[in-house]
């Protein structure tokens, strides 16, 4: 799976695009995540799990606690965003040249 | 905050059956017959990507209604093994040619086609406007909304 299709596959969920929200503001311990939402904190942390596995946000310790955190630019989406891009990019060159790779055979079987 | 993420490049391969040459030509001078037409920005739909080809020449969107958009210029023109662009649009999904990230495409012969890799890097760079790029995660129309739709597509 490219890092691209992990992250929208992650974002699928309501509930972890719910998560991702909430540390849009800034960086969160899972306690301060879970508050507000309709999730048990185990759950969120599960989520969390995922979206880190996605690329789309990281973790410190900070010590009892652990403190997850978007990167502070924002970037991760963005780069999940341009992996996918460029896959639909270069499926439609490789596509354009198989096109002519067919062509070439019908004229010259 | 001394969080530093930087986010590695974006690298794709892929083999394509053409030749080395035929496949950069049609990469560069065919660039509109296969460019996506959803991959644009700009008030109008795209008609064409166009890269111009030679150092300096410029990388663009032509627009339905008769405007250029830029993306950004040939860095590096190595027919035909190799080409690097500068693209230049930000988080915020603007031309800004203070910003430069680097797409560098490789082509190498593989059997009788070619191996093309492409590298989008210096993504860190994107990450100057931390506000702009709040702003963007936020709004609908950035690129969270984006990747929402996505998601939706996905699910």
């Amino acid at each position: 799976m490219t890092y691209g299709n992990a992250a929208f596959a992650a974002l699928a969920d309501p509930t972890r695009r719910g998560v991702l929200e909430r540390l849009a503001s800034g960086p969160r311990a899972v306690g301060e995540i879970a508050e507000g939402l309709p999730v048990s904190r185990p759950a969120v942390s599960q989520h969390l799990k995922v979206l880190k596995a996605a690329g789309l946000v990281s973790d410190r310790q900070d010590g009892a606690r652990r403190i997850y955190a978007i990167d502070p630019n924002g970037l991760g989406p963005m780069r999940a965003w341009l992996d996918q891009f460029w896959d639909e990019a270069l499926e439609a060159f490789k596509a354009e040249l198989e096109r002519e790779a067919n062509e070439i055979k019908e004229i010259n079987p | 905050m001394s969080l530093a993420i930087k986010p590695a490049p974006v690298r794709k391969s892929l083999t394509v059956p053409a030749p080395p040459a035929r496949a950069f030509e049609v990469f560069t001078a065919g660039f509109g017959s296969w460019w996506p037409k959803s991959h644009s920005i700009g008030d109008s739909p795209l008609k064409q990507g166009v890269i111009e080809g030679r150092v300096g020449g410029r990388w663009y969107g032509a627009l339905e209604d008769g405007s250029e958009q830029p993306w950004g210029e040939v860095l590096a023109w190595e027919p035909p093994s190799r080409l690097v662009l500068a693209w230049r649009i930000s988080t915020a999904w603007a031309y800004d040619p203070d910003l430069l990230t680097e797409v560098e495409v490789t082509f190498a012969p593989e059997g009788a086609g070619t191996r093309v890799t492409l590298e989008h890097r210096l993504l860190e760079n994107m990450g100057d406007g931390a506000e702009g790029a709040r702003a963007s995660f936020e709004s609908d129309g950035g690129w969270m909304g984006l990747l929402r739709l996505y998601a939706e597509a996905f699910s």
